[in-house]
Protein backbone atom coordinates (compact mmCIF):
# COMPACT_ATOMS: atom_id res chain seq x y z
CA UNK A 1 0.00 0.00 0.00
CA UNK A 2 2.78 2.35 1.00
CA UNK A 3 4.67 1.55 -2.23
CA UNK A 4 1.64 2.28 -4.41
CA UNK A 5 1.13 5.58 -2.62
CA UNK A 6 4.75 6.49 -3.24
CA UNK A 7 4.40 5.66 -6.94
CA UNK A 8 1.26 7.74 -7.05
CA UNK A 9 3.18 10.88 -6.13
CA UNK A 10 4.48 12.88 -9.08
CA UNK A 11 6.07 15.66 -7.05
CA UNK A 12 7.43 15.50 -3.51
CA UNK A 13 8.77 18.59 -1.81
CA UNK A 14 10.54 18.52 1.53
CA UNK A 15 12.04 21.29 3.65
CA UNK A 16 12.10 23.88 0.85
CA UNK A 17 13.75 27.05 2.13
CA UNK A 18 14.33 30.34 0.37
CA UNK A 19 15.55 33.64 1.80
CA UNK A 20 16.09 37.00 0.11
CA UNK A 21 18.71 38.66 2.31
CA UNK A 22 17.35 38.51 5.86
CA UNK A 23 13.79 37.96 4.68
CA UNK A 24 12.74 34.33 4.97
CA UNK A 25 10.14 33.64 2.27
CA UNK A 26 9.95 29.86 2.52
CA UNK A 27 10.83 28.22 5.83
CA UNK A 28 10.93 24.50 5.13
CA UNK A 29 7.90 23.95 2.91
CA UNK A 30 6.78 20.37 2.32
CA UNK A 31 4.14 19.25 -0.16
CA UNK A 32 3.13 16.11 -2.07
CA UNK A 33 1.36 16.29 -5.42
CA UNK A 34 -0.47 13.23 -6.69
CA UNK A 35 -0.28 12.16 -10.32
CA UNK A 36 -3.29 13.35 -12.35
CA UNK A 37 -4.65 15.59 -9.62
CA UNK A 38 -5.41 19.29 -9.41
CA UNK A 39 -3.65 20.63 -6.33
CA UNK A 40 -3.92 24.20 -5.15
CA UNK A 41 -1.68 26.14 -2.83
CA UNK A 42 -3.67 28.93 -1.23
CA UNK A 43 -2.26 31.82 0.69
CA UNK A 44 -2.54 35.56 1.16
CA UNK A 45 -0.59 37.95 -1.04
CA UNK A 46 3.07 38.02 -0.04
CA UNK A 47 2.95 34.55 1.53
CA UNK A 48 5.59 33.30 -0.90
CA UNK A 49 3.32 31.27 -3.19
CA UNK A 50 4.91 32.46 -6.44
CA UNK A 51 8.44 31.99 -5.05
CA UNK A 52 7.45 28.47 -4.00
CA UNK A 53 6.17 27.70 -7.48
CA UNK A 54 9.26 29.19 -9.13
CA UNK A 55 11.48 27.10 -6.87
CA UNK A 56 9.57 24.01 -7.97
CA UNK A 57 9.77 25.02 -11.63
CA UNK A 58 13.55 25.48 -11.32
CA UNK A 59 13.37 29.20 -12.07
CA UNK A 60 14.46 30.30 -8.60
CA UNK A 61 17.15 28.31 -6.83
CA UNK A 62 16.10 27.31 -3.31
CA UNK A 63 18.58 27.68 -0.44
CA UNK A 64 17.76 24.26 0.97
CA UNK A 65 15.30 21.43 0.59
CA UNK A 66 14.59 18.47 -1.64
CA UNK A 67 12.35 18.23 -4.68
CA UNK A 68 11.62 14.79 -6.12
CA UNK A 69 9.93 14.55 -9.48
CA UNK A 70 8.62 11.10 -10.34
CA UNK A 71 10.76 9.73 -7.52
CA UNK A 72 13.97 11.32 -8.78
CA UNK A 73 15.79 13.94 -6.75
CA UNK A 74 16.24 17.06 -8.87
CA UNK A 75 16.93 20.14 -6.81
CA UNK A 76 20.31 21.75 -6.12
CA UNK A 77 22.39 20.07 -8.82
CA UNK A 78 22.09 17.21 -11.28
CA UNK A 79 21.61 19.10 -14.58
CA UNK A 80 20.41 15.92 -16.33
CA UNK A 81 17.54 15.47 -13.90
CA UNK A 82 16.70 19.18 -14.16
CA UNK A 83 16.66 19.07 -17.96
CA UNK A 84 14.41 16.00 -17.84
CA UNK A 85 12.16 17.80 -15.36
CA UNK A 86 11.84 20.86 -17.60
CA UNK A 87 10.99 18.67 -20.57
CA UNK A 88 8.12 17.09 -18.67
CA UNK A 89 6.73 20.25 -17.05
CA UNK A 90 5.18 23.53 -18.15
CA UNK A 91 4.59 26.81 -16.44
CA UNK A 92 1.70 29.21 -16.90
CA UNK A 93 2.73 32.67 -15.73
CA UNK A 94 0.56 35.15 -13.91
CA UNK A 95 0.97 37.66 -16.75
CA UNK A 96 1.08 34.87 -19.39
CA UNK A 97 4.65 35.83 -20.51
CA UNK A 98 3.70 35.51 -24.19
CA UNK A 99 6.20 36.64 -26.81
CA UNK A 100 4.62 39.84 -28.06
CA UNK A 101 6.68 39.93 -31.26
CA UNK A 102 5.51 36.45 -32.30
CA UNK A 103 2.06 35.49 -33.57
CA UNK A 104 -0.18 33.17 -31.55
CA UNK A 105 0.84 30.21 -33.73
CA UNK A 106 4.54 31.05 -33.43
CA UNK A 107 4.17 31.35 -29.65
CA UNK A 108 2.68 27.88 -29.44
CA UNK A 109 5.22 26.41 -31.87
CA UNK A 110 8.23 27.89 -30.05
CA UNK A 111 8.76 25.16 -27.39
CA UNK A 112 8.40 22.44 -30.04
CA UNK A 113 10.83 24.19 -32.41
CA UNK A 114 13.45 24.63 -29.73
CA UNK A 115 13.19 21.42 -27.75
CA UNK A 116 12.25 18.74 -30.29
CA UNK A 117 13.58 17.44 -33.59
CA UNK A 118 10.12 17.34 -35.18
CA UNK A 119 9.94 18.47 -38.82
CA UNK A 120 8.38 21.88 -39.49
CA UNK A 121 5.14 20.41 -40.82
CA UNK A 122 4.61 18.27 -37.71
CA UNK A 123 5.33 21.27 -35.48
CA UNK A 124 2.78 23.34 -37.36
CA UNK A 125 0.16 20.61 -37.15
CA UNK A 126 0.67 20.07 -33.44
CA UNK A 127 0.58 23.80 -32.76
CA UNK A 128 -2.61 24.21 -34.78
CA UNK A 129 -4.10 21.24 -32.94
CA UNK A 130 -3.29 22.86 -29.57
CA UNK A 131 -4.87 26.11 -30.74
CA UNK A 132 -7.93 24.20 -31.97
CA UNK A 133 -8.29 22.39 -28.65
CA UNK A 134 -8.27 25.75 -26.88
CA UNK A 135 -10.77 27.16 -29.45
CA UNK A 136 -8.16 29.58 -30.77
CA UNK A 137 -7.71 28.21 -34.29
CA UNK A 138 -8.97 31.42 -35.92
CA UNK A 139 -6.44 33.56 -34.08
CA UNK A 140 -3.21 31.85 -35.13
CA UNK A 141 -1.97 34.87 -37.09
CA UNK A 142 -2.91 37.38 -34.36
CA UNK A 143 -0.30 38.88 -32.07
CA UNK A 144 -0.86 38.56 -28.31
CA UNK A 145 -1.49 42.31 -28.06
CA UNK A 146 -4.47 41.90 -30.41
CA UNK A 147 -6.16 39.32 -28.16
CA UNK A 148 -8.39 39.80 -25.12
CA UNK A 149 -7.17 38.86 -21.63
CA UNK A 150 -9.09 35.57 -21.65
CA UNK A 151 -7.75 34.65 -25.08
CA UNK A 152 -4.21 35.42 -23.98
CA UNK A 153 -4.72 33.08 -21.03
CA UNK A 154 -5.94 30.34 -23.37
CA UNK A 155 -3.03 30.99 -25.72
CA UNK A 156 -0.60 30.69 -22.80
CA UNK A 157 -2.26 27.41 -21.85
CA UNK A 158 -2.01 26.18 -25.45
CA UNK A 159 1.73 26.94 -25.36
CA UNK A 160 2.01 25.17 -22.01
CA UNK A 161 0.29 21.98 -23.15
CA UNK A 162 1.68 21.71 -26.69
CA UNK A 163 4.69 19.75 -25.43
CA UNK A 164 2.29 17.32 -23.70
CA UNK A 165 3.67 17.91 -20.22
CA UNK A 166 2.90 15.71 -17.23
CA UNK A 167 2.86 18.58 -14.77
CA UNK A 168 1.66 22.15 -15.34
CA UNK A 169 2.33 24.91 -12.81
CA UNK A 170 -0.22 27.73 -12.72
CA UNK A 171 1.00 30.93 -11.07
CA UNK A 172 -2.00 33.02 -9.92
CA UNK A 173 -3.96 32.23 -13.10
CA UNK A 174 -6.86 34.47 -12.07
CA UNK A 175 -4.96 37.47 -10.70
CA UNK A 176 -6.68 40.73 -11.60
CA UNK A 177 -9.70 39.07 -13.24
CA UNK A 178 -13.34 39.72 -12.44
CA UNK A 179 -15.39 36.90 -10.79
CA UNK A 180 -16.88 35.71 -14.09
CA UNK A 181 -13.48 35.44 -15.74
CA UNK A 182 -12.06 33.79 -12.60
CA UNK A 183 -14.70 31.09 -12.86
CA UNK A 184 -13.99 30.72 -16.57
CA UNK A 185 -10.26 30.27 -15.98
CA UNK A 186 -10.75 27.62 -13.28
CA UNK A 187 -13.31 25.86 -15.49
CA UNK A 188 -10.79 25.97 -18.33
CA UNK A 189 -8.06 24.46 -16.16
CA UNK A 190 -10.39 21.70 -14.93
CA UNK A 191 -11.65 20.95 -18.44
CA UNK A 192 -8.26 20.71 -20.08
CA UNK A 193 -6.72 18.90 -17.12
CA UNK A 194 -9.29 16.15 -17.67
CA UNK A 195 -8.89 16.31 -21.46
CA UNK A 196 -5.09 16.10 -21.49
CA UNK A 197 -4.58 14.27 -18.20
CA UNK A 198 -1.78 16.44 -16.85
CA UNK A 199 -1.20 17.08 -13.17
CA UNK A 200 -1.94 20.67 -12.20
CA UNK A 201 -0.39 22.62 -9.36
CA UNK A 202 -2.03 26.02 -8.91
CA UNK A 203 -1.13 28.84 -6.57
CA UNK A 204 -3.89 31.37 -5.96
CA UNK A 205 -5.67 33.33 -3.28
CA UNK A 206 -9.15 32.70 -4.72
CA UNK A 207 -10.55 30.35 -2.06
CA UNK A 208 -14.01 29.64 -3.41
CA UNK A 209 -12.94 28.77 -6.96
CA UNK A 210 -9.95 26.76 -5.73
CA UNK A 211 -12.10 24.65 -3.44
CA UNK A 212 -14.48 23.81 -6.27
CA UNK A 213 -11.83 23.05 -8.88
CA UNK A 214 -9.17 21.22 -6.82
CA UNK A 215 -8.65 17.69 -5.57
CA UNK A 216 -6.18 18.77 -2.88
CA UNK A 217 -5.68 22.10 -1.13
CA UNK A 218 -2.74 23.42 0.88
CA UNK A 219 -2.48 26.69 2.76
CA UNK A 220 0.84 28.53 2.74
CA UNK A 221 1.32 31.17 5.38
CA UNK A 222 4.45 32.68 6.95
CA UNK A 223 6.62 30.51 4.71
CA UNK A 224 5.12 27.20 5.87
CA UNK A 225 2.35 24.88 4.79
CA UNK A 226 -0.20 25.28 7.60
CA UNK A 227 -2.80 22.93 6.17
CA UNK A 228 -2.95 20.19 3.56
CA UNK A 229 -6.02 18.14 2.71
CA UNK A 230 -9.09 17.83 0.52
CA UNK A 231 -11.38 20.81 -0.14
CA UNK A 232 -13.97 19.23 2.21
CA UNK A 233 -11.37 18.97 4.98
CA UNK A 234 -10.38 22.58 4.34
CA UNK A 235 -14.00 23.70 4.60
CA UNK A 236 -14.47 21.78 7.84
CA UNK A 237 -11.13 22.72 9.41
CA UNK A 238 -11.21 24.56 12.73
CA UNK A 239 -7.56 25.60 12.56
CA UNK A 240 -7.50 29.37 13.29
CA UNK A 241 -5.21 30.10 10.32
CA UNK A 242 -7.53 28.21 7.95
CA UNK A 243 -10.66 29.84 9.44
CA UNK A 244 -9.07 33.28 9.17
CA UNK A 245 -8.29 32.78 5.49
CA UNK A 246 -11.43 30.83 4.54
CA UNK A 247 -13.88 33.08 6.35
CA UNK A 248 -12.30 36.37 5.32
CA UNK A 249 -15.44 37.44 3.41
CA UNK A 250 -17.61 36.75 6.44
CA UNK A 251 -15.14 38.64 8.65
CA UNK A 252 -15.31 41.60 6.24
CA UNK A 253 -19.13 41.53 6.56
CA UNK A 254 -18.85 41.60 10.35
CA UNK A 255 -16.38 44.50 10.22
CA UNK A 256 -18.60 46.51 7.87
CA UNK A 257 -21.65 45.81 10.06
CA UNK A 258 -19.73 47.02 13.11
CA UNK A 259 -18.64 50.19 11.27
CA UNK A 260 -22.26 50.84 10.24
CA UNK A 261 -23.29 50.45 13.89
CA UNK A 262 -20.81 53.20 14.70
CA UNK A 263 -18.29 51.02 16.53
CA UNK A 264 -14.66 52.10 16.46
CA UNK A 265 -13.14 49.34 14.34
CA UNK A 266 -9.71 49.53 12.75
CA UNK A 267 -9.39 47.90 9.33
CA UNK A 268 -7.60 44.57 9.90
CA UNK A 269 -9.13 43.99 13.34
CA UNK A 270 -11.33 41.26 11.94
CA UNK B 1 38.55 54.47 1.77
CA UNK B 2 40.68 51.35 1.22
CA UNK B 3 37.65 49.19 1.93
CA UNK B 4 35.57 51.16 -0.58
CA UNK B 5 38.32 50.89 -3.18
CA UNK B 6 38.61 47.15 -2.59
CA UNK B 7 34.87 46.68 -2.87
CA UNK B 8 34.72 48.65 -6.12
CA UNK B 9 37.65 46.69 -7.56
CA UNK B 10 35.96 43.41 -6.69
CA UNK B 11 32.74 44.66 -8.25
CA UNK B 12 34.46 45.62 -11.49
CA UNK B 13 36.42 42.35 -11.68
CA UNK B 14 33.33 40.25 -10.96
CA UNK B 15 31.44 42.33 -13.53
CA UNK B 16 34.03 41.47 -16.19
CA UNK B 17 33.88 37.83 -15.16
CA UNK B 18 30.10 37.82 -15.35
CA UNK B 19 30.24 39.44 -18.79
CA UNK B 20 32.74 36.84 -20.02
CA UNK B 21 30.56 33.99 -18.73
CA UNK B 22 27.49 35.57 -20.33
CA UNK B 23 29.20 35.86 -23.73
CA UNK B 24 30.61 32.34 -23.49
CA UNK B 25 27.20 30.93 -22.57
CA UNK B 26 25.62 32.79 -25.50
CA UNK B 27 28.00 31.27 -28.05
CA UNK B 28 27.99 27.80 -26.51
CA UNK B 29 24.19 27.64 -26.23
CA UNK B 30 23.69 29.11 -29.70
CA UNK B 31 25.83 26.42 -31.29
CA UNK B 32 23.85 23.73 -29.43
CA UNK B 33 20.44 25.28 -30.12
CA UNK B 34 18.00 24.23 -32.82
CA UNK B 35 17.04 26.24 -35.90
CA UNK B 36 19.98 28.59 -35.40
CA UNK B 37 20.26 29.67 -39.04
CA UNK B 38 16.76 31.13 -39.07
CA UNK B 39 17.52 33.31 -36.05
CA UNK B 40 20.87 34.39 -37.48
CA UNK B 41 19.08 35.47 -40.67
CA UNK B 42 16.63 37.43 -38.53
CA UNK B 43 19.58 39.12 -36.75
CA UNK B 44 21.13 39.89 -40.16
CA UNK B 45 17.93 41.68 -41.04
CA UNK B 46 17.87 43.65 -37.75
CA UNK B 47 21.52 44.72 -37.89
CA UNK B 48 21.79 44.85 -41.68
CA UNK B 49 18.68 45.86 -43.60
CA UNK B 50 17.15 47.98 -40.84
CA UNK B 51 20.41 49.90 -40.31
CA UNK B 52 21.13 50.53 -44.01
CA UNK B 53 19.62 54.05 -44.15
CA UNK B 54 21.68 55.36 -41.23
CA UNK B 55 24.89 53.83 -42.66
CA UNK B 56 24.20 55.33 -46.09
CA UNK B 57 23.37 58.78 -44.74
CA UNK B 58 26.24 59.03 -42.24
CA UNK B 59 28.70 57.48 -44.72
CA UNK B 60 27.79 59.98 -47.43
CA UNK B 61 28.06 63.01 -45.17
CA UNK B 62 31.33 61.80 -43.66
CA UNK B 63 32.76 61.49 -47.18
CA UNK B 64 31.41 64.91 -48.16
CA UNK B 65 32.99 66.58 -45.11
CA UNK B 66 36.30 64.73 -45.54
CA UNK B 67 36.40 65.81 -49.19
CA UNK B 68 35.71 69.40 -48.26
CA UNK B 69 38.15 69.67 -45.35
CA UNK B 70 40.79 67.62 -47.14
CA UNK B 71 40.61 69.74 -50.27
CA UNK B 72 41.21 73.05 -48.41
CA UNK B 73 44.10 71.62 -46.36
CA UNK B 74 45.80 69.93 -49.34
CA UNK B 75 45.16 72.90 -51.62
CA UNK B 76 47.31 75.09 -49.34
CA UNK B 77 50.29 72.88 -50.21
CA UNK B 78 49.29 72.41 -53.81
CA UNK B 79 48.60 68.72 -53.21
CA UNK B 80 44.88 68.52 -53.95
CA UNK B 81 45.64 65.57 -56.21
CA UNK B 82 46.11 63.54 -53.05
CA UNK B 83 42.52 64.14 -51.94
CA UNK B 84 41.50 60.59 -52.88
CA UNK B 85 44.33 59.16 -50.74
CA UNK B 86 43.37 61.28 -47.74
CA UNK B 87 39.67 60.44 -47.93
CA UNK B 88 40.20 56.74 -48.54
CA UNK B 89 42.85 56.17 -45.86
CA UNK B 90 40.89 58.19 -43.30
CA UNK B 91 37.80 56.17 -44.03
CA UNK B 92 39.33 52.72 -44.31
CA UNK B 93 41.69 52.91 -41.37
CA UNK B 94 39.64 54.85 -38.81
CA UNK B 95 36.45 56.62 -39.61
CA UNK B 96 34.38 53.92 -41.26
CA UNK B 97 34.85 51.17 -38.64
CA UNK B 98 34.39 53.59 -35.73
CA UNK B 99 31.47 55.62 -37.10
CA UNK B 100 29.66 52.60 -38.53
CA UNK B 101 30.00 50.83 -35.18
CA UNK B 102 28.69 53.87 -33.31
CA UNK B 103 25.74 54.16 -35.70
CA UNK B 104 24.96 50.45 -35.35
CA UNK B 105 25.15 50.74 -31.56
CA UNK B 106 22.71 53.65 -31.74
CA UNK B 107 20.23 51.74 -33.83
CA UNK B 108 20.62 47.95 -33.48
CA UNK B 109 22.41 47.91 -30.11
CA UNK B 110 19.96 50.14 -28.28
CA UNK B 111 17.03 48.23 -29.81
CA UNK B 112 18.56 44.95 -28.64
CA UNK B 113 19.13 46.21 -25.09
CA UNK B 114 15.60 47.61 -24.84
CA UNK B 115 14.01 44.47 -26.33
CA UNK B 116 15.84 42.15 -23.95
CA UNK B 117 15.09 44.46 -21.01
CA UNK B 118 11.37 44.38 -21.78
CA UNK B 119 11.48 40.61 -22.27
CA UNK B 120 13.16 40.31 -18.88
CA UNK B 121 10.54 42.56 -17.25
CA UNK B 122 7.59 40.69 -18.73
CA UNK B 123 9.06 37.28 -17.72
CA UNK B 124 9.51 36.17 -21.35
CA UNK B 125 13.12 35.21 -20.61
CA UNK B 126 12.07 33.17 -17.57
CA UNK B 127 9.33 31.60 -19.70
CA UNK B 128 11.97 30.39 -22.16
CA UNK B 129 13.95 28.81 -19.35
CA UNK B 130 10.87 27.01 -18.02
CA UNK B 131 10.33 25.57 -21.51
CA UNK B 132 13.84 24.14 -21.39
CA UNK B 133 15.04 26.65 -24.01
CA UNK B 134 18.35 28.38 -23.34
CA UNK B 135 17.59 32.10 -23.32
CA UNK B 136 21.27 32.84 -24.03
CA UNK B 137 21.25 30.57 -27.06
CA UNK B 138 17.89 31.70 -28.37
CA UNK B 139 18.01 35.46 -27.78
CA UNK B 140 21.68 36.46 -27.58
CA UNK B 141 23.93 33.99 -29.43
CA UNK B 142 22.48 34.48 -32.94
CA UNK B 143 22.80 38.27 -32.60
CA UNK B 144 26.47 38.00 -31.64
CA UNK B 145 27.24 35.64 -34.52
CA UNK B 146 25.44 37.95 -36.95
CA UNK B 147 27.26 41.03 -35.60
CA UNK B 148 30.67 39.54 -36.41
CA UNK B 149 29.60 39.29 -40.07
CA UNK B 150 27.28 42.27 -40.44
CA UNK B 151 29.54 44.94 -38.91
CA UNK B 152 32.35 44.40 -41.50
CA UNK B 153 29.77 44.41 -44.32
CA UNK B 154 28.19 47.62 -43.08
CA UNK B 155 31.66 49.14 -42.68
CA UNK B 156 32.52 48.22 -46.27
CA UNK B 157 29.33 49.92 -47.39
CA UNK B 158 30.20 52.94 -45.26
CA UNK B 159 33.61 53.15 -46.99
CA UNK B 160 32.02 52.86 -50.43
CA UNK B 161 29.47 55.64 -49.92
CA UNK B 162 32.08 57.72 -48.05
CA UNK B 163 34.44 57.54 -51.04
CA UNK B 164 31.58 58.50 -53.29
CA UNK B 165 30.76 61.43 -50.96
CA UNK B 166 34.40 62.53 -51.02
CA UNK B 167 34.40 62.39 -54.81
CA UNK B 168 31.15 64.39 -54.88
CA UNK B 169 32.53 67.27 -52.84
CA UNK B 170 36.10 67.07 -54.20
CA UNK B 171 35.46 66.50 -57.90
CA UNK B 172 31.98 67.77 -58.57
CA UNK B 173 31.92 70.82 -56.27
CA UNK B 174 35.59 71.81 -55.88
CA UNK B 175 37.01 70.85 -59.24
CA UNK B 176 39.48 68.03 -58.47
CA UNK B 177 39.75 65.81 -61.51
CA UNK B 178 37.63 62.71 -61.02
CA UNK B 179 40.25 60.41 -62.57
CA UNK B 180 42.95 61.86 -60.30
CA UNK B 181 40.70 61.34 -57.26
CA UNK B 182 39.90 57.69 -57.99
CA UNK B 183 43.44 56.76 -59.04
CA UNK B 184 44.73 58.27 -55.75
CA UNK B 185 42.20 56.08 -53.92
CA UNK B 186 43.41 53.01 -55.78
CA UNK B 187 47.08 53.76 -55.12
CA UNK B 188 46.63 54.64 -51.44
CA UNK B 189 44.59 51.73 -50.09
CA UNK B 190 46.54 48.51 -49.61
CA UNK B 191 45.45 45.13 -48.37
CA UNK B 192 46.78 45.64 -44.78
CA UNK B 193 44.53 48.71 -44.54
CA UNK B 194 41.51 46.71 -45.63
CA UNK B 195 42.43 43.89 -43.25
CA UNK B 196 42.73 46.38 -40.36
CA UNK B 197 39.35 47.85 -41.28
CA UNK B 198 37.60 44.46 -41.25
CA UNK B 199 39.31 43.27 -38.07
CA UNK B 200 38.25 46.42 -36.28
CA UNK B 201 34.68 46.15 -37.54
CA UNK B 202 34.35 42.50 -36.49
CA UNK B 203 35.78 43.19 -33.03
CA UNK B 204 33.56 46.23 -32.57
CA UNK B 205 30.54 44.20 -33.66
CA UNK B 206 31.24 41.43 -31.19
CA UNK B 207 32.02 43.78 -28.29
CA UNK B 208 29.17 46.24 -28.77
CA UNK B 209 26.42 43.69 -29.34
CA UNK B 210 27.68 41.64 -26.37
CA UNK B 211 27.61 44.71 -24.13
CA UNK B 212 24.14 45.74 -25.33
CA UNK B 213 22.78 42.22 -24.89
CA UNK B 214 24.39 41.91 -21.45
CA UNK B 215 22.83 45.13 -20.16
CA UNK B 216 19.40 44.37 -21.58
CA UNK B 217 19.44 40.76 -20.41
CA UNK B 218 20.35 41.84 -16.88
CA UNK B 219 17.99 44.84 -16.69
CA UNK B 220 16.41 43.31 -13.57
CA UNK B 221 19.74 43.64 -11.74
CA UNK B 222 19.72 47.42 -12.14
CA UNK B 223 20.29 48.89 -8.66
CA UNK B 224 19.07 52.40 -9.29
CA UNK B 225 15.68 51.65 -10.86
CA UNK B 226 13.02 49.03 -11.45
CA UNK B 227 10.47 48.29 -14.18
CA UNK B 228 10.39 50.60 -17.19
CA UNK B 229 13.07 52.84 -15.68
CA UNK B 230 15.38 49.87 -15.33
CA UNK B 231 14.93 49.16 -19.05
CA UNK B 232 15.66 52.78 -19.89
CA UNK B 233 18.70 52.84 -17.56
CA UNK B 234 20.08 49.59 -18.96
CA UNK B 235 19.60 50.81 -22.55
CA UNK B 236 21.41 54.05 -21.77
CA UNK B 237 24.25 52.17 -20.06
CA UNK B 238 24.46 49.78 -23.01
CA UNK B 239 24.88 52.62 -25.53
CA UNK B 240 27.33 54.61 -23.39
CA UNK B 241 29.50 51.60 -22.51
CA UNK B 242 29.50 50.34 -26.09
CA UNK B 243 30.53 53.73 -27.46
CA UNK B 244 33.39 54.02 -24.98
CA UNK B 245 34.51 50.47 -25.71
CA UNK B 246 34.54 51.18 -29.48
CA UNK B 247 36.92 54.10 -29.02
CA UNK B 248 39.12 52.28 -26.49
CA UNK B 249 39.26 49.10 -28.60
CA UNK B 250 40.07 51.24 -31.66
CA UNK B 251 43.16 52.58 -29.94
CA UNK B 252 44.27 49.12 -28.78
CA UNK B 253 43.78 47.47 -32.19
CA UNK B 254 45.42 50.35 -34.03
CA UNK B 255 48.45 50.23 -31.75
CA UNK B 256 48.86 46.52 -32.52
CA UNK B 257 48.22 46.67 -36.25
CA UNK B 258 49.96 49.87 -37.32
Amino acid sequence: MAASTQADLLLQVEGLTKCFGDHVVLAGVGLNVRRGSVSTVLGPSGAGKSVFLKCLADVVRPDAGEIRFDGRLMALGDPVARAEFRRRCSFLFQNNALFDSLTALENVALPLEQTTDLPNRAIRERSLEALRQLEMENYGEHYPGQLSGGMQKRLALARAIVTRPELVFFDEPTAGLDPLRRNAVFAMIAKYQRQFGFTALIVTHDVVEALVASDRVALLEHGRICFEGTPAEFSASTLPVVCGFRDSAEALGNTLAAIRRGEDIQPGDS
Amino acid sequence: MVKWLGRQTLRVVSGFGDFALFTGAAFRSAVQSKRLVRRIVRAFYEQGALCLPVILIVGTFTGLVLGLQGYYVLNRFGSDGLLGALVSLSLVREMAPVLAALMLVGQAGSALAAELGIQRNSEQIVALETMGVSSHGYLVGPRLIAAIVVFPLQTALFVAVGLWGGSLSGSLLLGVDSGVYWSAVERAVESPDVRECFIKAAVFGFLTMSICAYHGFNAHRCRSATGARAVSASTTRAVVHSSIVVLAADYVITSFLV
